[in-house]
């Protein structure tokens, strides 16, 4: 038989062998439910199906496309290949205008109509999400 | 010109001067019973050299002397003065001058206050402290220098970008390196440590107020940035998730860890791996933060720099680092046969032990949020964020028994004990429950949650508060932190529950009318200020018959041309009113955000107080 302290020793591991499992297995899961992709109008366009997630869109607020009155702000996003239709109500940050990089989060109500829920900040004019900046260079 | 000179030259000088004390170290190691005092001259003659180099710079700030890189690419001449001192650690190079300086400073400052210490000690931590000090010189000269020459001299900056331009970001830096770089000298330490097998007792008393004084700065700084955040990003939040704020967070956890494990030790003389292994992940997670941050990797707001070259410079070094250090406790670490180290389930070592495997759990979580992204750029090119649900619902449900332990264990005694008082312990907690039951009642969503994390937040906060009164209790300094912290995690979840917000888009003169607010968007007006135009909005909002007079402000800078929006925020004792207003090109509307936040003022207030624990526990040692 083994002694009492080796007994308690393997508890031990086995207790913090089982809450490592559980916490891997929880980090991974929800990161798996709550990761948001990021895609560009043109990627939109190629989704084979199109999920009940949230996803962030990017590229340049076509110009001409902004339209706001007093509850809504409706623009489109463009990446000079395809766009896609926004509507959007919130808070707009300060460097949103036409002509300048976006990131838009919310829901694709489908392949050409997207509703935000949350504009991205920029903060200064040369500052532009690494995202917009890559999918742009892209095309 | 002249200051650039003088600061490049104090640089080269200061660099040559690590070898210098590198050869006196090591010819110092083997000979003599006492510590060369060459070693402390030299060291206080490269910290002297760094603090010239800074000065250099600051000068050429102060003067606009555009010949110098930094200054042309940071600075502008119709700055306010303190914005171009400011300005001076506001950038890359600059912020990495602050860094060798805050090091050099902590080496000296551990020299002369280890006078009674094992000497060879003291030698091999000056030495590990060099070659962190070296490694950051030759970064500064090679990738990053602060005094790079322009030809010709352009006659205007681009200025600061005006979001930088702020009381509490003028000094946030300073103090957050003050706790990261902070975390060297511990590292240094316990590698030295480890080596001379000198883990002890003695040792720990030592290092607690290195711990202390880190973690005091590191908390404070990680305000600093909180509060900045708060009201000039216009979001109106305090805690975003955001990247950079995560990498601050993580030396965090890791320091709050060493902490109490440093106190088992000075106490019980175990827990040696821990503490090693924690004061390696600091400095370690200190070192990541400032790669991240600095390289461009990250996708965030302070991310200006995008140099790979710098990045990778940090990368190297970093791994050299961690090589070393784990090279060293594998092979000089030997976890000695300790009898008399056992200690029962039921006791302080536990619980402080238990409450160590949760730090790691959010450590962890925090850790995967931060770098997952980056890794799965690197893998498969699919950009994607990981976004505050993520965080939230990882962290929360953990902290209802991390509260708990908080409040139980210490209670506890060391080695082995009994809870006393048990019945008293049961009856405050079904109080706590219920109190936070009757708050909630009213409340849908995720009821059962909020109700036990409430109430295991007003358990802590019961329990903490009785045991200022009790005599039995000692530790004043503990008590008030634990304290501090239930008081946190109450005001945040009060906050978080009872915030309510109205966005809309306004015309001038015109009025928004629901069932709890009125607002009336009376007039714009425009001032010329000595770098920026500002457009003042004057709002008169009216909420249960009570009148308010806002008057947010957007501002638009000339150089850099930035526009940003400054919020107008009346700060009460129970609640904050947080209004903010932004601007559509060529649009009459303005986007207007006005929020009620009730406990503002108390999450500030509550780590104030987490951290003056901090500071009681510094002084009343250095009294004893």
């Amino acid at each position: 038989m083994y002694g009492r302290k080796v007994k308690f020793r393997l508890l031990f591991i086995i207790l913090i062998l089982l809450s490592v499992i559980l916490s891997v297995f929880l980090v991974l899961k929800s990161l798996k439910e709550n990761v948001i992709y990021f895609k560009s109008p043109s990627d939109v366009k190629l989704l084979r199906e199109l999920q009940d997630k949230k996803i962030r869109i990017g590229g340049m607020v076509k110009l001409d496309s902004l339209k706001m009155s007093s509850d809504e702000v409706n623009f489109i996003i463009t990446d000079f290949k395809n766009e896609i239709y926004v509507i959007y109500s919130g808070v707009v940050p300060n460097l949103f205008s036409e002509g300048k990089g976006v990131v838009a989060e919310g829901y694709l109500k489908d392949r050409n109509f997207f509703e935000a829920s949350k504009i991205l900040a920029k903060h200064d004019e040369n500052y532009m999400p690494p995202e917009v900046k890559a999918a742009l260079e892209e095309n | 010109m002249l200051y650039s000179l003088i600061g490049y030259y104090a640089l080269i000088l200061g660099l040559s001067i690590s070898f210098l004390i590198f050869f006196f170290s090591i010819k110092n190691f083997r000979n003599n019973e006492i510590l060369d005092n060459k070693i402390i001259n030299f060291s206080f003659l490269q910290l002297f050299l760094v603090i010239v180099s800074f000065f250099g710079l600051v000068l050429s700030f102060v003067y606009s002397d555009f010949s110098n890189e930094t200054v042309f690419n940071n600075s502008h001449t119709t700055k306010p003065l303190f914005y171009k001192i400011s300005g001076t650690w506001g950038n890359h190079e600059g912020s990495l001058l602050l860094w060798l300086l805050v090091l050099t400073l902590f080496i000296f400052l551990f020299l002369i206050k280890s006078k009674n210490l094992l000497k060879k000690y003291r030698i091999l931590t000056a030495l590990f402290q060099q070659i962190i000090i070296i490694g950051f010189f030759i970064f500064l000269l090679s990738s990053s220098n602060p005094f790079n020459y322009i030809f010709p001299i352009p006659n205007e900056g681009l200025g600061l970008n005006p979001i930088l331009q702020d009381p509490a970001l003028a000094i946030h830096p300073p103090i957050l390196y003050l706790g990261y770089v902070g975390s060297s000298i511990i590292f240094s330490s316990v590698l030295a440590a480890t080596v001379l097998k000198y883990v002890s007792k003695t040792w720990a008393i030592h290092i607690k107020n290195w711990v202390l004084t880190s973690w005091i700065f590191l908390t404070l700084g990680i305000l600093l940035g909180s509060i900045w955040a708060y009201y000039e990003l216009g979001w109106g939040g305090f805690w975003f998730w955001d990247p950079v704020e995560n990498v601050s967070l993580m030396p965090w956890f890791a320091l709050t860890t060493l902490l109490h494990c440093v106190l088992v030790l000075e106490k019980r003389s175990t827990l040696q791996s821990w503490v090693i292994i924690l004061s390696i992940t600091t400095f370690t997670l200190s070192m990541c933060g400032t790669f991240l941050v600095r390289s461009g990797i990250l996708n965030s707001v302070h991310t200006f720099a995008n140099d790979p070259e710098r990045g990778l410079f940090i990368l190297t070094f970093l791994f050299i680092l961690i090589f070393i250090s784990l090279f060293i406790f594998f092979v000089f670490h030997k976890n000695k046969k300790q009898n008399s180290i056992s200690f029962s389930l039921l006791s302080k070592e536990t619980s402080i032990l238990v409450n160590n495997w949760f730090m790691m759990y959010f450590l962890s979580v925090v850790l995967v949020g931060t770098l997952y992204p980056i890794f799965l750029q690197v893998i498969s090119s699919e950009q994607i964020s990981v976004g505050p649900p993520f965080y939230h619902k990882l962290l929360v449900p953990f902290l209802i028994p991390f509260l708990i332990f908080m409040a139980i264990g210490p209670r506890l005694k060391w080695i082995k004990s009994e809870l006393d008082e048990k019945k008293y312990l049961i009856i405050i907690f079904i109080l706590s429950i219920l109190i936070s039951y009757l708050i909630l009642k009213n409340l849908s969503a995720n009821f059962l949650i909020n109700t036990v994390l409430i109430g295991s937040a007003f358990y802590l906060f019961f329990i903490t508060t009785k045991d200022f009164f009790s005599k039995k209790h000692k530790s004043i300094s503990q008590n008030l932190s634990h304290f501090g912290f239930s008081l946190l995690i109450l005001s945040i979840l009060f906050n978080n529950i009872f915030s309510r917000e109205v966005i809309t888009n306004l015309k001038v003169g015109e009025k928004f009318i629901n069932e709890k607010f009125q607002i009336e968007f009376i007039d714009i007006k425009k001032y010329e200020e000595q770098n920026f135009i500002s457009f003042k909005g004057f709002f008169l909002i009216t909420e249960q018959g009570i009148k308010d007079k806002f008057i947010p402000e957007l501002r638009v800078y000339n150089q850099p041309n930035i526009i940003t929006s400054e919020a107008d925020i009346k700060t009460t004792f129970w609640t904050d009113k947080f209004i903010t207003m932004n601007t559509l090109q060529n649009e009459e509307y303005f986007n207007i955000r006005y929020q009620v936040k009730p406990f503002m003022l108390w999450i500030w207030i509550s780590v104030l107080i987490i951290s003056l624990g901090g500071i009681i526990s510094l002084f009343s040692r250095k009294s004893e």
